[in-house]
């Protein structure tokens, strides 16, 4: 930080307040980012973090208030606004082009030409001094859809150091990352903030908070609640703040009761889409009455995994057993029938159809059986009974049951993909990411369901990237590292440091206890 | 996010009415690009120095002007309706048919050549005529079912296969019905290709006599929209349909056989298209020439689009349609205006539901979200990638 | 379209088991159409030498056959390339080289056959690929038009109406002002042509991508009105003004080039579009895939709101390629009504422009591949004239000229059947965007 003259904030949102129609995303929100400093956002999901950077970096246009940029007052039409204003930004969605190099994705916006021609020899230089400059490598002519996760956020943020951002907003950067790569990230925003960049850093993981901030700004419903340096927090004390009430970290859970195998998968092998084997040699058993946790980064195999137990993809070897029924060539419903229960993991894609009403949405699994069909007719009398019966014992949040899903809050879709899901009476549940994205009251409310349904002798497969979601309710965590198993134990033996490593590494012996 | 802005404000007679004129929009907004477009294809008129009251006063009369002018139009309207509903039903799976025509024409082809077997002379008209109309739907249906099969086959666009086999449809009917060595479908005794006429029974009764006639297959595409829109509505199959249509992914993981869903309803808006094909034999020429049936493909679409998919305003609009396609005769005569004068408002109709934004910006008529259209997007991509 | 995974997870059998797959499905019918054309067509021709030329009468460049032999070698061709798929992975290689050799032999193939069964001694094939290239222009030109549009992210279904809508007013220029005399107002309502084109398209985005109506939709709203607009010009405006053919653009020798024996006088001595297509297909490449601009172009069609966080304006990157893309179609249509045929008539385009689709998804949204796929069509086409002329007869049986009319549409099947579940669109072609705010 050498020479930065503290009392000037290199970044100031005053007063700003940005409504959305029927929403307000942020309101009078007052903000401040000191050179060289780690400041972190932290709030719940739909706080209205992602929409104080998207003004910031000139994506939304405030309702009220102004941003300063070293003390001068600034308006950013578009995004370009920010970038010349020296504002870098890596998306939690990242905003790259798979198709084309790294090199083009860089460059894109600001291109240079040699005559009438796109020059990337320039580019390639740029990328190699940045290397050096803040120990971030990439290959400039490897296509982005090659590289992995962890990789393409590098693109990201080198596109940001391309362009001589002083200011980087990082959005929920660790979302994607295993826990080691976690702790190598935090080294390199050390870095950056060691050459002079002043850092926002989203999130809503209070570890991640202690670990990296300087500072910390709390949102809470649009508003700030907060502003403190970040010695004297604590986790429990940044929680309640976040969520505006005494939070309970663990959730009382008795002891499992394991009955008989229900899912048994022998040396299952699965392609995705694009013809690659992504779930290789898998084997599991889930017991009834128990909830195996399934850990790992994702884009290890969890989602061709799911489907291929679910039967909406036909694993190319091995053998999937529900419940004694061989199921590894039985279509979706044939599996449904047997007693399976399926959360997806895209709410949105998979899970509803949003322009449908929740009545509808309720019975998509079950339209076409007694008592919600006759034949070929549907009953609507009994659909509707139906919807509002789980409205009432899934607490679903809706003026009634024939509003659009999608005028439904997340939380509220999600519940209704649960109460579907759960009320069948499965014997076995198969659950992928069920609280991506949800406030804790939801969360809370959801996990409670689930070990529920533990307790009522449904087996459980609980497939997350999140590992914090994998201790609170699985009995026994395993990982899925490229495609495979590569470590199953019981709860009680699974410490976070030892499902960190074998998700980043997938070896057994780094992870044994030393 | 939070804080739901809440607006509870006085409920006034001006507000009950506001809250009725939006909670009309999806009427509204066909009504007022009809008068838009009127308004456009008016200044046209002008344009080219004729008077567009005079023009449309014409066009009026020649639709409505007397009973008999009414009939006609009704009979005129009567395959767009079949044709439509081809299009309307596609387009609720998220499938765009653009090949009405062809399913028209080979249903009418089938129909025709069912019509031949000498048999059919002795049959009684109630087991005849519908003999002949099953042909048309069962033609149509197939011809239907052929892009729906390589679409889930192969993933080829319908759009594409569809338009395609408008072209093949029309060569080779053209081909069988004048084609003169060998003869095929031809009527030897004919002066111009065509084919040879129905026997009375498999003819469809006339209920008013006009020019076209108004004959019983109106009534038969009355009912085939309460079939569809019960189907739509009140069927496990329709509410696949539905779901295929909005969310194929979610259909999916619910356990519905997309690719079953999307022949299924290719094979029946083919028949709708077919079973309007052999009505237009049997009700109104009693034989099939080649060259009918042009641009019944896409007058057909504007009316669904019209409808806004909806099979019960599949009527009105597709009344409207033939209409004015034959009110146009005495706006020429009267005018001497072309024919084309009103082609172009209809293309302005269709471009007016169709960027409904202009129309709501113009009129202030609020979005709806359950309006049908609104939740099925035709074209997200060529279906290769998702 | 939405159900598109649906197909993508058909995946290859289970290993281990004997493979049958799509190489092995190809491999059937051709080995199947082999043995059919050696045992059963070939002893059936007649023992007649035929002839192929490569110049018009008199006293051309001429090569004799005997269609029996040729017909034979090429049957047996293709029963070895289907028996090759067969014989497992290590001579996959060969399958493959096999089948590309077969299926360069199907054109050979139908124009000996067609010269077998006809009673014409020989055809010009030289010709025939001018030919091709003549009546691939306008699908060429198309497909250029609908790479702009789809490379950018803006599926365009209205070629068709583009290119319509431009011929007619194009010729309506030319025939009222311009009195169909040719000179400088020829090439003044050519300019109109494609002024036509760029005004349309600019219709097209702003339905499609300002008001972010279904880009299908506004497609076929384009093609209605263009056929009603340009039925009503012809009957209110052409027919008034009594011009109903004019002169067209004449033929330009190429300088040099011309000079060439045999391959001048034919290839290039062709009229002005003609030549323009090659060029517009060159810079379309060049553009979109060798500059900044093209970069950002691609960038909208494959993820908009990625473009837009680097601060390129999405909506204006759009209309910009829409447009230009729709100029491209107004040349296309110029090409009907002032290039060929020197008049207008109702719906002359008769659907190349799905065609120009079809040829655009064909060469999986590339120019030059798009501009074989149009070849293909504009082979199909020549194909299906020349051998309407030559008159083939099987048995007593002269194969009906709706037969051959239909080869286009039956090739785009196809072709769009086999090429689209591997061919990869823009990723964000047909997304309407909206710009966050």
């Amino acid at each position: 930080m050498a020479g930065a003259d503290d009392r000037v904030p290199v970044l100031r949102v005053r007063g700003v307040t940005k409504t959305f129609p029927g929403v307000v995303a942020n309101r009078d929100v007052d903000f401040d980012l000191r050179p060289g400093e780690v400041h972190c956002l932290l709030g719940e999901n739909g706080a209205g973090k992602s929409t104080l950077v998207n003004v910031v970096f000139g994506l939304y246009q405030p309702d009220a208030g102004e941003i300063l940029v070293r003390g001068e007052p600034v308006r950013f039409r578009s995004s370009s606004d920010a970038i010349a204003a020296g504002i870098g930004m890596v998306h939690q969605h990242f905003q790259l082009i798979p198709v084309f190099t790294v090199a083009e994705n860089v460059v894109l916006g600001t291109e240079t030409r040699k005559g009438l021609v796109l020059d990337l020899d320039h580019t390639r230089d740029r990328l190699r001094d940045i290397a050096t400059e803040y120990g971030i490598e990439v290959d400039p002519d490897a296509r982005v859809e090659d590289l992995s996760v962890g990789e393409q956020q590098r693109v990201e943020l080198v596109k940001a150091l391309y362009r001589e951002a002083e200011i980087l907003i990082l959005d929920e950067p660790t979302a994607v990352l295993t826990p080691g790569e976690v702790d190598e990230f935090f080294g390199v925003v050390r870095n950056l903030v060691a050459q002079g960049k002043s850092i926002v850093f989203i999130t809503h993981k209070l570890r991640e908070v202690l670990a990296v901030a300087d500072r910390i700004t709390v949102l809470r419903g649009g508003r700030v609640v907060g502003t403190q340096d970040v010695e004297g927090a604590t986790q429990q004390s940044l929680a309640n703040l976040m969520v505006g009430r005494d939070v309970v970290f663990e959730i009382a859970k008795g002891p499992a009761e394991p009955g008989a195998a229900v899912l048994r998968v022998t040396d299952l092998g699965v392609f995705d889409d694009r013809g690659v084997e992504t779930v290789h040699d898998f084997s599991v058993e889930v017991r009834a009455g128990e909830i195996l946790g399934v850990a790992g980064v994702e884009g290890n195999g969890q989602r061709e995994l799911v489907e291929a137990i679910a039967g909406m993809r036909t694993p190319h070897a091995g053998r999937i057993e529900i419940d004694g029924h061989d199921t590894t060539h039985k279509s979706p419903r044939d599996v449904a029938r047997l007693g399976v229960g399926h959360v997806p993991e895209d709410r949105n894609k998979h899970g509803v159809i949003g322009a449908f009403s929740i009545a509808d949405n309720l019975v998509l699994n079950e339209y076409y059986r007694t008592p919600y069909a006759r034949r070929l007719l549907r009953n609507d009398r009994a659909i509707d009974a139906r919807a509002h019966e789980l409205v009432e014992a899934f607490d679903i949040r809706t003026p009634g049951i024939d509003v659009p899903v999608d005028n439904l809050s997340g939380g509220n879709q999600q519940k209704v993909i649960i109460a579907r899901e759960l009320s069948g009476d499965p014997k076995l549940l198969i659950v992928a990411q069920p609280t991506r994205g949800l406030d804790v009251g939801s969360i809370e409310f959801i996990h409670r369901r689930i070990i529920e349904m533990r307790d009522r002798g449904v087996a459980v497969l609980l497939v997350s990237a999140e590992l914090d979601e994998i201790l609170t309710l699985a009995d026994r965590v395993g990982v899925l590292y490229r495609g495979e198993l590569v470590g199953e134990f019981d709860r009680a033996e699974a410490t976070r440091e030892r499902l960190g490593l074998l998700m980043a590494s997938g070896r057994v012996d780094a992870a044994a206890p030393a | 996010m939070t804080d739901t802005t809440e607006t509870t404000r006085e409920r006034s007679g001006a507000h009950r009415f506001l809250d009725a004129y939006f909670a009309a929009a999806p009427v509204l907004v066909p009504v007022y690009a009809i008068l838009l477009a009127f308004v456009v294809g008016g200044m046209i008129i002008l344009a080219i120095g004729d008077n567009p009251f005079e023009a449309y006063w014409a066009l009026v009369r020649g639709m409505f002007g007397s009973t008999d002018r009414i009939a006609a139009s009704l009979g005129r309207s009567t395959p767009f309706i079949g044709a439509a509903l081809a299009v309307a039903f596609a387009f609720r799976a998220g499938l765009f048919n653009i090949g009405a025509e062809g399913q028209l024409l080979v249903g009418a082809t089938v129909a025709a050549w069912v019509g031949t077997f000498s048999f059919l002379d002795d049959f009684p008209a109630l087991i005849a005529a519908p003999l002949v109309l099953t042909a048309g739907v069962v033609g149509g249906g197939i011809y239907g079912g052929i892009p729906g099969f390589l679409k889930t086959r192969t993933g080829a666009h319908e759009v594409i296969v569809t338009i395609m086999l408008n072209n093949i449809a029309v060569l080779y009917v053209r081909w069988l019905v004048s084609s003169q060595d060998p003869v095929i479908l031809r009527d030897t005794n004919a002066s111009v290709p065509r084919t040879e006429p129905l026997p009375d029974p498999a003819r469809l009764p006339e209920l008013v006599d006009s020019t076209p006639p108004l004959h019983l297959g109106f009534i038969v595409m009355l009912l085939l929209c309460v079939f569809v829109w019960f189907v739509l509505q009140r069927t496990t199959t329709g509410f696949e349909v539905r779901s295929v249509g909005t969310n194929p992914h979610a259909a999916r993981y619910a356990g519905m056989n997309a690719n079953r869903t999307i022949v299924l309803v290719m094979v029946l808006a083919g028949s709708f298209a077919g079973l309007a094909g052999a009505g237009e034999i049997a009700g109104t020429s009693g034989f099939l020439s080649p060259g009918v049936f042009v641009a019944i493909g896409f007058d057909s679409i504007a009316i669904a689009l019209l409808a806004r998919a909806n099979p019960f305003a599949i009527v009105p609009a597709a009344i409207l349609w033939g209409s004015m396609l034959t009110g146009a005769g005495l706006m020429q005569q009267e005018t001497g205006l072309s024919i084309d004068v009103v082609r172009i408002v209809q293309a302005l109709v269709l471009l007016f539901v169709a960027a409904d934004v202009i129309v709501r910006t113009l009129f202030r008529v609020r979005r709806k979200a359950s309006d049908a259209l609104e939740t099925t997007q035709l074209s997200t991509g060529w279906g290769s990638a998702t | 379209m939405g159900v598109g995974d649906v197909t993508a997870t058909t995946l290859p059998a289970t290993r281990g088991l004997p493979r049958f797959g799509r190489l092995q499905t190809i491999g059937l019918i051709y080995a199947l159409f082999g043995a059919f054309l050696t045992f059963n067509v070939v002893p059936n021709l007649e023992r007649v030498d035929k002839a192929v030329t490569f110049e018009p009468p008199p006293d051309p460049l001429t090569l004799s056959f005997d269609p029996r032999l040729v017909a034979a070698i090429i049957g047996v061709v293709f029963i070895g390339t289907g028996v090759s798929t067969f014989l497992g992975p290590r001579l996959e290689r060969v399958a493959h080289y096999g089948l590309i050799v077969s299926t360069a032999c199907i054109a050979p193939l139908i124009i000996v056959l067609a010269l077998a069964l006809s009673d014409t001694a020989d055809t010009n094939v030289l010709q025939l690929m001018v030919e091709s290239l003549r009546l691939g222009t306008p699908i060429a030109l198309g497909a250029m038009a609908g790479l702009w549009c789809e490379r950018a992210g803006v599926v365009n279904i209205g070629i068709e109406g583009m290119m319509l809508g431009s011929a007619g007013v194009g010729f309506a220029v030319y025939a009222t002002i311009g009195e169909g005399t040719g000179g400088t107002w020829l090439w003044i309502s050519i300019l109109v042509a494609i002024l036509t084109g760029g005004l349309i398209a600019l219709l097209h985005a702003i339905v499609a991508v300002s008001f972010r109506t279904d880009q299908i939709i506004s497609g076929v709203v384009i093609n209605l009105l263009a056929l009603g607009g340009t039925g009503f010009l012809r009957s209110e405006i052409i027919v008034p003004s009594g011009v109903s053919s004019g002169e067209s653009t004449s033929t330009i020798a190429l300088p040099g080039l011309s000079d060439i024996p045999i391959v001048g006088s034919q290839v290039f001595t062709q009229k002005p579009i003609f030549y323009a297509m090659f060029v517009v297909v060159a810079l379309s490449w060049f553009v979109l895939f060798k500059t900044p601009f093209g970069l950002r172009v691609r960038a909208c069609g494959e993820h908009p709101h990625a473009a837009e966080t680097l601060g390129i304006n999405v909506i204006r990157t759009r209309y910009t390629a829409v447009i230009v893309g729709g100029l491209i179609a107004g040349l296309a249509g110029a090409w009907y009504s002032l290039e060929t045929q020197g008049g207008f008539e109702d719906n002359m385009t008769s659907g190349a422009g799905f065609i120009a689709l079809a040829a655009l998804i064909f060469g999986k949204w590339k120019p030059w591949t798009a501009f074989a796929g149009a070849m293909l069509f504009g082979f199909s086409r020549a194909l299906g004239t020349r051998l309407q002329i030559l008159g083939v007869e099987i048995g007593d049986f002269s194969i009906p000229s709706e037969f051959w009319q239909s080869l286009p549409f039956v090739v785009t099947i196809i072709v769009v059947a086999g090429a689209i579940g591997r061919a990869v669109a823009p990723a964000a072609d047909g997304q309407p965007y909206q710009r966050s705010r």
